[in-house]
């Protein structure tokens, strides 16, 4: 009643039990360990907490329903999140080599798995670091007080400020001109900034260092970079708490609209939110979880580390709401002032008079009486769930609302301090990930030779990655950024995790899956894991796989665009990507996802036409061949 | 003698009624937000305070008529030289318990004219921070409506500190990658000494073994150049 696919000639591939028990008491010199436990769970910690913890989940969680949202998350999360972290540290465990190297050893025509991990990886690589330049740079950025966002630069004649800061906001300048200097839109390519070619330098090669020698190196970084994010959450959830207007915010980010469970876009981005924060599928954690010893309890580290990631998400939202929701009651507070301000000036009232509680009543008042007036001034519409959902997501959080929200704090350089270094080390540990999903494969795929050091494969990846990744660095680098994370890290990830799943579970054979479980842990997975890794777990990821694929197509692909001339400047403008981005968007997405049928079908049509030639693999049996001769031995 | 004074003041204002109006061409229209400024340390405002404006005017008028350029073809100059613009050429009308008002400046020689608007604004902007100060105010909490606030460039340093420490970042990345690099090489390095002077060890122990095994001591030398080679291929 199995269903399995014929597999011949795995055992030859794989190393038996004995193998493995003899591997583990010779200590292998050639293949890297972990130093502790620790270091194996901070490191997967890191690399599964990432910046999607702080500018994605909350986001999510707010706009879905808030508490509501909870019940999506924790449900995929238990069906879909822990079943796949599970079986990628199991069968790393299991077969001991990076994620090349194990779908290799399953079915040589499953190696274009291993490669498409690899291309995603190096591509999502690439823009990520990119906004670890960034974030680089606003720290590099915030050792001087005042902060440079805070201020408006003068313009040519010393009139007035600048005029594009004086239509949007201080941070809005300094993120768009000051930081990007972003074109109007992305064929205008425009040239390469050199800040942001430093800034992209120093990100890359502050990587390299940190990873030059694989996990001996990342192994004693992540007790840094994976630690000091909860100890600065916990910072600013202290100095956010005693804010004010911090409570309104996480009201709003938990008051649960219950209607929201009933929207099946909440579920699709609970699921795809569980799948992408747990950086499943880019062959980084099979590599972290092969260099365990053969006995260690992958079990208990998958629940484990879902229950971190987990929590670190909901106690980001939590601090990143309460920030949020100060920063939307100081807006607030300055646009009633300004209000009560134009209508004081243009009455002649004394000074306090209209306050915040009697606003209304005397606007109203005033409206009856003196409507001509009143429609004269330039009166705002001041309503708090505006400014609570402004801007709240990605970038647009962390580099607008968050550093606007820290220029009113007292003394804001610590604060910007913290909460770049912050983002830095939430980064940083992700990328770590990334770096041993491209370079291990790259190791294995043995198409450059073997003896070059680690270093040297390592140095190759960084130098590549920061070449390409000098795109992002033009005029319109952030546009190209966004096209990244749209297509190179979503629907290819959903592909190569179905594809692991149905190869582990189908071609592996879960009957060998489940007795590797039992050698390695000494018991056999339960019925929860068997149910969920044979069916529902690959019925989600193809559920949540067909849904994004049928909205990304139907809908009319636009990027946003900061143009001085758009109608509704400073917010951003919708624009449709020009007809050659869709060959970009086929290398992005379609190459990484094609080259798993490609490498299937080249690998059958390599055995059949082997087969022909199969003499040519015969050996000779010869006395000489079996006994070992050697100028060493002793008559 | 008190009274003189109050009837003087009481004459010059009505005259003065008609040369201070809202929407005057050479008025300005002062507004002052003391609470938002001084909240609970604010004072009141009453005639005392008035007086304290229409005197700082006063002296910034006073600034702007010292070896100032004048009006040539009315050749006033000689005579305004010890003709003033005192308090009582300052003229406010239109008082509003918003604490607004307007005020205008009159002539010092003839009190039915008023100084131009321009010479009024290049006084207040010059003497700006006086007079915020005799207020205890700012540039924002003691307006002049129509004058703009001379702004302050912020602050730009010679080099800009985010190189420094971009400097230091890099600085210490490159030092790290050379100690790193430079150690993995030294430490390759070593283990290829200590190789060869093990295979020379073992490779004597051979020849000695195999001399005193095929008893005579002299029989055979063993052939150094083919484990040399031996020692190559292994790589």
């Amino acid at each position: 009643m199995r269903l399995v696919l014929p597999n011949p000639d795995l055992e030859e591939r794989i190393p038996s039990y004995e193998d493995l028990e003899r591997m583990e008491k010779e200590t292998a010199a050639d293949r890297p360990k972990w130093d502790n436990k620790a270091q194996y769970l901070l490191t997967c910690v890191g690399f599964c907490v990432g910046l999607g913890n702080v500018w994605r989940f909350p986001y999510l969680c707010q706009s879905h329903g808030g508490g509501a949202f909870m019940i999506p998350f924790l449900i995929l999360l238990v069906l879909e999140g822990i079943p796949l972290l599970h079986l990628e540290f199991a069968i790393g465990q299991r077969l001991r080599k990076g994620s090349v190297g194990v779908w290799r050893s399953i079915n040589p025509c499953l190696t274009g798995v291993g490669i498409a991990s690899l291309l995603v990886s190096f591509l999502v690589g690439m823009y990520y670091n990119t906004i670890m330049a960034w974030i680089m740079w606003y720290l590099f950025n915030s050792f001087q007080n005042p902060l440079p966002w805070s201020q408006c630069p003068l313009n040519a004649n010393r009139t007035g400020l600048v005029e594009e800061c004086a239509r949007s906001t201080t941070v809005d300048y300094f993120w768009y001109r000051e930081t990007l200097n972003t074109s109007t839109s992305i064929e205008d390519a425009g040239g390469l900034q050199w800040w942001m070619v430093l800034s992209l330098v120093a990100a890359w090669t502050l990587l390299y260092v940190c990873t030059i020698r694989g996990i001996e190196t990342t192994g004693k970084a992540v007790y840094v970079t994976s630690t000091l994010p909860y100890v600065v959450l916990t910072i600013f959830l202290i100095r956010g708490l005693t804010l004010k207007g911090s409570t309104a915010g996480i009201k709003y980010l938990f008051t649960p609209d219950v209607d929201e469970l009933m929207n099946p876009a909440t579920w699709l981005d609970a699921g795809a939110q569980v799948f992408y924060s747990f950086s499943l599928a880019f062959g980084g954690l099979i590599s972290f979880s092969s260099y365990n010893s053969i006995h260690n309890n992958c079990e208990l580290d998958a629940v484990l580390i879902s229950i971190i990631n987990g929590c670190t998400s909901v106690y980001s939202a939590t601090v990143i709401y309460s920030i949020i929701g100060f920063r939307a009651t100081e807006k607030y507070d300055d646009c009633v002032g300004n209000n009560i301000l134009e209508l004081l000036n243009a009455f002649n009232y004394p000074e306090n008079s209209i306050t915040e509680s009697n606003y209304n009543n005397v606007f109203n008042h005033l409206n009856t009486t003196n409507p001509a007036i009143i429609a004269g001034l330039p009166i705002k519409e001041c309503d708090m769930d505006t400014f609570l959902s402004q801007g709240v997501e990605g970038t647009g959080l962390a580099f607008i609302v968050f550093t606007e929200a820290i220029i009113k704090m007292p003394v804001s350089p610590i604060w910007a301090v913290l909460f770049f270094v912050m983002l830095f080390c939430l980064g940083l540990s992700t990328m770590f990930g990334n770096i041993e999903g491209v370079v291990v494969p790259l190791q294995d795929l043995r198409i450059l030779p073997k003896s070059w050091p680690k270093e040297v494969f390592c140095a190759l990846t960084c130098v590549i990655s920061c070449a390409i990744g000098l795109i992002f660095a033009l005029r319109s680098g952030n546009y190209w950024l966004a096209l990244f994370d749209s297509f190179a890290g979503s629907i290819p990830l959903l592909v190569i995790g179905l594809c692991e799943m149905i190869s582990v579970i189908y071609i592996y054979g879960i009957d060998r899956f489940n007795k590797d479980i039992e050698f390695m842990i000494g018991h056999k997975p339960n019925i929860f894991w068997q149910a969920t890794w044979r069916v529902i777990s690959p019925l989600i990821m193809v559920v949540i796989l067909i849904f994004y694929f049928v909205t990304q197509v139907s809908k009319k692909i636009t990027y946003l665009v900061w143009d001085q001339e758009a109608v509704d400047f400073p917010t951003l403008e919708a624009r449709p990507f020009p007809a050659w981005i869709n060959v970009i968007i086929f290398i992005l997405a379609g190459i990484p996802s094609l080259a798993i049928p490609v490498f299937a079908v080249y690998k059958l049509i390599q055995k059949k036409c082997c087969k022909q030639k199969d003499y040519s693999e015969d050996t000779l049996e010869t006395i000489s061949a079996k006994i070992q001769m050697s100028d060493k031995i002793k008559f | 003698m008190l009274e003189k004074i109050l009837i003087l003041l009481c004459l010059s204002s009505a005259a003065a009624g008609q040369l201070c109006k809202p929407d005057a061409s050479d008025g300005y229209k002062v507004r002052l937000s003391i609470r938002t400024a001084l909240g609970d340390q604010a004072y009141m405002w009453d005639k005392k305070e008035m007086f304290l404006f229409r005197s700082t005017m006063a002296y910034a008028m006073r600034g702007q008529f010292n070896g100032q350029e004048f009006d040539c073809e009315t050749n006033e100059l000689f005579i305004v030289l010890w003709n003033f613009p005192s308090v009582s050429n300052i003229i406010v009308c239109e008082e509003t318990p918003r604490v607004s008002f307007w005020f205008v400046v009159t002539s010092p020689l003839n009190t039915s004219n008023l100084v131009d608007k321009k010479n009024v604004e290049e006084a207040v902007r010059k003497h700006r921070n006086r007079i915020n100060s005799a207020f205890l105010l700012t540039d924002e909490t003691l307006e002049f409506d129509g004058i703009p606030r001379t702004l302050e460039a912020p602050f730009t340093p010679d080099t800009p500190p985010w190189l420094i420490v971009f400097g230091v970042v890099m600085g210490t990345v490159v030092a790290g990658i050379i100690v790193f690099i430079g150690s993995s090489v030294v430490q390759k390095k070593r283990k290829k000494n200590r190789k060869t002077p093990e295979d020379e060890d073992s490779e004597e122990e051979e020849s000695r073994g195999k001399t005193v095994e095929n008893g005579a001591a002299n029989e055979g030398v063993y052939n150094m150049s083919f484990s040399d080679d031996e020692r190559f291929t292994r790589i």
